[in-house]
Parts: structure tokens; C-alpha cells; sequence
């Protein structure tokens, strides 16, 4: 009589919490989707940037001004790390779609991986504008 | 003799009637971001913060305005997969529906609007 409960089932995220300790393999695949998530808002901020520099030359430099400010360039690299993490994460999930690496041992060090590298890419992301 | 296969009879059977397509799908634009997201990131980013008549002259370049035009859609194709897999974990019913719908419209929306945007620079 699986049918009785219907409609009345919990939904996803109900363990988390009460029942289900964090783990770093967990943890890192939501952060997966946590920044997909925030990069479409971040792929939005990048088409009004677009959008402005198309319409007019005012439109442009009140975008471009307010993206170049230390306000926009915090939330440019908080962008970044969002879809570096996002694409290393992807990239992990491709890798255990295929069959591989999927121990608990090797999948924690590509969640560290996923957290350091995507920081040194930001960091070296930032140098390289800093510099050229 | 019987031609059909295992897989031909387990076509159209799961919960979805979609097989594994939405999970290919993801996985194909995953391995596509490898090469995208960089490639965005240092075209978008060199670009801001330049002039006006900078920029202009930036996306008029053939291949930037290219890489920057698979990058928009490609990008966007990826996420609209991440964010209806999410919709899908975590709303139900008739919301799930109008929710997966909304979120296409602004994906379409955000798709359209980039490529306008990015034609009308690369050839004013």
C-alpha cells in the first residue's frame, strides 16, 4: 500500500539536520549545487552588463563603472570562485559518472581539491588582471 | 527471432519517460564548462572596466565575440539543468510546474537578450 502516503512524502533536503551528519563529500556536492544556482545570477549580472554596453554609451559606463568600483570587483570574484568551484565540481561528478575514483578516500581529496583549487584560481584570476 | 534489445525494452520506462537524457545532458555541458568558464573569464573579465570604445572594438573581434557567444549559451544550457534538477528535488506538484517553466523563460530570456546584446556590439 505504497500509494496511501501520496503527496504526503518529505521531500529532498528533510535528512539534513536532525538525522544526517555533514560530511565533506556531502557538503562539497551541494556547494556543486550552490554556486550553479548563484552562477545563473551571476550569468544575469553579466547580460546587463551586455545589455547596457549595446544600448547606449551612457548605459554602458554606469555599468561599467559600478562593475569596475570595489563593491563590483568583490562580487566579480565571488562570481568566479562560484563557477570555478562549479566547473572543478562538475568535472568530479563527470569523473564519477564514468566509474571512477568512486572510494570514499580519493572523492574527499577531490572535494579538498575543489575547495583549494578553486581559490587559487580566483587568486590567480585576480593576479592576472592585477598585472595585464 | 527476436531483434529487440534489452535497452529497447527499458526505452521510456523510468519515472520521467526521459531515460538518462537529463543526466547526459549534464554531463556533456559539465565536460563543456572545462573549457568555457575559462575562456569567459578571461575574455569577460579583461573587458571590464575597459572604455566604452575598448570594448567596442574588443567584441568586434570575430573569435571573441564567437567564444563569448558559446560561452553565454553553452553556460546557460549547463545551469538551466542545474537549476531544474533542483526545482525538481525540492518543489512539488502543480509549483514544480510552473516553477520548471518560469525558469525556462528566463533561461530563453537571458539566452536571447546575451546574443542581441553581444550581435549589436560585435557589428555596430
Amino acid at each position: 500500500m505504497a500509494d496511501v502516503n501520496r503527496g504526503n512524502r518529505p521531500l529532498s533536503p528533510f535528512m539534513i539536520g536532525p538525522y544526517y551528519r555533514p560530511q565533506m563529500t556531502s557538503i562539497s556536492s551541494i556547494m556543486v549545487r550552490i554556486t550553479g544556482i548563484a552562477s545563473l545570477g551571476s550569468v544575469f549580472l553579466v547580460i546587463c552588463w551586455f545589455l547596457a554596453a549595446a544600448t547606449s554609451e551612457s548605459a554602458f559606463n554606469c555599468f561599467n563603472d559600478l562593475y569596475g568600483s570595489w563593491i563590483g570587483n568583490i562580487v566579480m570574484l565571488a562570481a568566479a570562485w562560484a563557477i570555478w568551484y562549479h566547473m572543478l565540481g562538475r568535472v568530479r561528478h563527470v569523473i564519477w559518472d564514468f566509474g571512477y575514483c568512486l572510494d570514499v578516500e580519493t572523492s574527499e581529496k577531490m572535494g579538498w581539491g575543489m575547495f583549494i583549487g578553486a581559490t587559487v584560481l580566483t587568486v590567480l584570476t585576480a593576479l592576472v588582471f592585477l598585472i595585464f | 527471432m527476436n531483434y529487440l534489445t534489452d535497452r529497447k525494452r527499458a526505452t521510456g520506462l523510468g519515472a520521467g519517460h526521459t531515460g538518462a537524457a537529463h543526466h547526459w545532458l549534464t554531463i556533456a555541458t559539465s565536460i563543456s564548462l572545462a573549457i568555457l568558464v575559462p575562456l569567459f573569464i578571461f575574455t569577460f573579465g579583461y573587458a571590464v572596466g575597459h572604455s566604452y570604445e575598448e570594448v567596442l572594438a574588443f567584441y568586434s573581434n570575430p573569435c571573441i565575440a564567437i567564444i563569448t557567444a558559446l560561452c553565454l549559451v553553452g553556460g546557460i544550457i549547463h545551469l538551466k539543468t542545474e537549476v531544474d534538477e533542483a526545482v525538481e528535488d525540492y518543489i512539488g506538484g502543480i509549483k514544480r510546474k510552473l516553477t520548471l517553466i518560469a525558469v525556462a523563460g528566463f533561461c530563453y530570456a537571458l539566452m536571447a537578450t546575451g546574443l542581441f546584446a553581444l550581435l549589436k556590439l560585435a557589428i555596430q
